[in-house]
């Protein structure tokens, strides 16, 4: 499926999605609280076979996060990106980690680079960062005068 | 290192292996659950090695980060580079010359073969053959000698950057090129009889580790961990860059999805590696090597992603652009963290010998993991 008619595929699958223009692939943009059923079907639902999600991650936009999720499918090859809004102040979103594995690791690079927090997540805890690391170092307003140097 | 840190109610022992030990290559920190000998449980801890270079980008110039890139896959060091410039690229809508396109490809088959000969070596020497070790180094070494003369590095090359390559080729580099082809060719077959057919490496191989297709791509493995389960996911296939479209090769994938399957796919590739150089190496075309662009490079507002094939396996760069000189953020998706986070999986209910076999086969280089 290319672009656009992948598109009507999913507007036809999920009629309260919002779309994002200018992007090279189609470009969803949901509200958090729908995500866990949204990834249900899109992994196994109406014939899209999302079964592999290639990249996750997040962006701090200063006023709130965008979570990024990068799906393709090894059947039919077309590819589709998720941007999920959050809420700065407490960024939570339903795991995904029991659709597609890979989102555990991905996920917890996540929570500890962003402090962006995953419900239902089976192991969430820091992954590069020491144990006892204080803050999240991807955001925007971390300050840390021992490890940055600034140009 | 290993050093007993523990034993839970059932009698299980935990115990860590590594940051420092050989067989991790490099410093990989793992923390296994053994009943007896055999495993329940792989943890890896990552962040030994923790730069934070994607942090580090945001202050550097769409020039300067695709150097820091050389230090995370330091083995596939040309084609992280390789994957940045083409990013870049998209962004600015830079066309790059027909020469420099041969010749960026060129370099990463080469890193390619490289790189497996090193992944050959050391993971042949893991599984207990120290000879094997010598001769890819010493194939290795030629390959290196060639790359010192064009770019001036044997490790951290930076030799790809926006619009091209950074100089042109040494004026050696095609004879140099060829000389090697010939030398190496038999290697192989050589490497073949040495190691792949012996039945005692075949004894360490076959049935360990087990990654079926589904679990392989739920997992997001890529790479030749994913293709020994046979899913096919080379990237120069499925979305070719540069010149991959035109060459011949195929993509080399096989069933089995055990340690033994992984290990033939490697050694295929070489061989598709060497065909790819020599289909190109007479046929490079005259004329620039790199495309005129502004000293100050911006990226208009928006969003860049670009894949490219590393050894190891699919590598995105993700780049968010506000339209200023430094991205606004940027990812980088190595294959080697994808490609470790199916480590317990495959490891469960084996041996602690067979872990350090499953490790070798998974080509793991810490700095693309931990970043």
């Amino acid at each position: 499926m290319n672009k656009e008619e992948l598109r009507l595929r999913l507007v036809e699958l999920l009629p309260s999605a919002g779309f994002e223009e200018g992007g090279e692939w189609a470009t969803l943009a949901i509200e958090p609280a729908g995500w866990g059923g949204i990834a249900r079907e899109l992994r196994s639902g109406g014939g899209l076979d999302f079964d592999y999600l290639f990249c996750v991650t997040a962006i701090d936009w200063r006023t709130h996060f965008t979570m990024v999720y990068h799906l393709t499918s090894t059947v039919h090859r077309h590819i589709l990106v998720v941007k999920v809004k959050l809420d700065r102040d407490r960024p939570v979103i339903q795991t995904v980690s029991d659709i597609w594995r890979t989102a555990e690791f991905h996920e917890r690079e996540a929570y500890d680079l962003f402090g962006v927090e995953f419900a239902g997540h089976p192991d969430l805890r820091r992954l590069f960062m020491t144990d006892d690391w204080n803050g999240w170092p991807l955001r925007k307003d971390y300050e840390d005068p021992v490890n940055m140097i600034k140009l | 290192m290993i050093e007993e840190i523990g034993t839970t109610e059932e009698g299980d022992l935990v115990i860590n292996v590594g940051p420092q030990h050989p067989s991790t290559h490099g410093v990989l920190h793992l923390v296994i659950t053994l009943n007896g000998e055999t495993i329940r449980k792989v943890e890896p801890h990552l962040g030994y090695i923790h730069r934070s270079i994607e942090k580090m980008c945001e202050s550097l110039t769409y020039r300067q980060f695709i150097y820091v890139t050389s230090r995370m896959d330091y083995l596939s060091s040309h084609i992280n580079n390789h994957g940045c410039a083409l990013c870049v690229e998209k962004g600015l809508q830079i066309e790059v010359p027909a020469r420099a396109k041969v010749i960026r490809v060129l370099m990463d088959e080469l890193t390619r073969l490289a790189s497996h000969q090193l992944w050959w070596g050391a993971m042949a020497m893991d599984v207990g053959a120290l000879t094997p070790f010598f001769h890819a180094f010493r194939e290795r070494e030629a390959i290196n000698d060639i790359m010192e003369e064009t770019c001036g590095a044997r490790l951290t090359m930076n030799y790809m950057v926006p619009g091209g390559v950074m100089a042109d080729i040494h004026p050696a580099f095609q004879k140099k090129v060829k000389e090697f082809l010939r030398f190496f060719r038999g290697k192989i077959d050589e490497y073949d009889e040495l190691v792949t057919g012996n039945i005692i490496f075949k004894g360490r191989m076959k049935g360990v580790g087990y990654l079926s297709a589904a679990d392989a791509v739920s997992y997001g493995c890529t790479g030749p961990t994913a293709r020994g389960s046979g899913v096919s996911c080379d990237i120069r296939k499925l979305y070719p860059y540069e010149v991959y479209g035109e060459v011949k090769f195929n993509e080399v994938t096989a069933g089995g999805g055990d340690c033994y399957s992984r290990y033939l796919v490697r050694m295929q590739e070489m061989r598709q590696s060497v065909s790819i150089i020599e289909q190109l190496i007479d046929n490079i075309p005259e004329g620039e090597f790199l495309a005129k662009t502004k000293a100050v490079l911006k990226l208009p507002k928006g969003e860049f992603y670009s894949r490219v094939e590393t050894a190891r396996g699919e590598f995105g760069v993700y780049i968010i652009s506000e339209g200023g000189t430094t991205p606004y953020r940027i990812k980088f998706r190595s294959p080697g963290f994808s490609n470790l986070s199916a480590l317990d999986h495959m490891a469960r209910g084996h041996k602690i010998g067979d872990l350090v076999a499953i490790m070798g086969t998974l080509d793991l280089v810490i700095p693309d993991i931990d970043r």
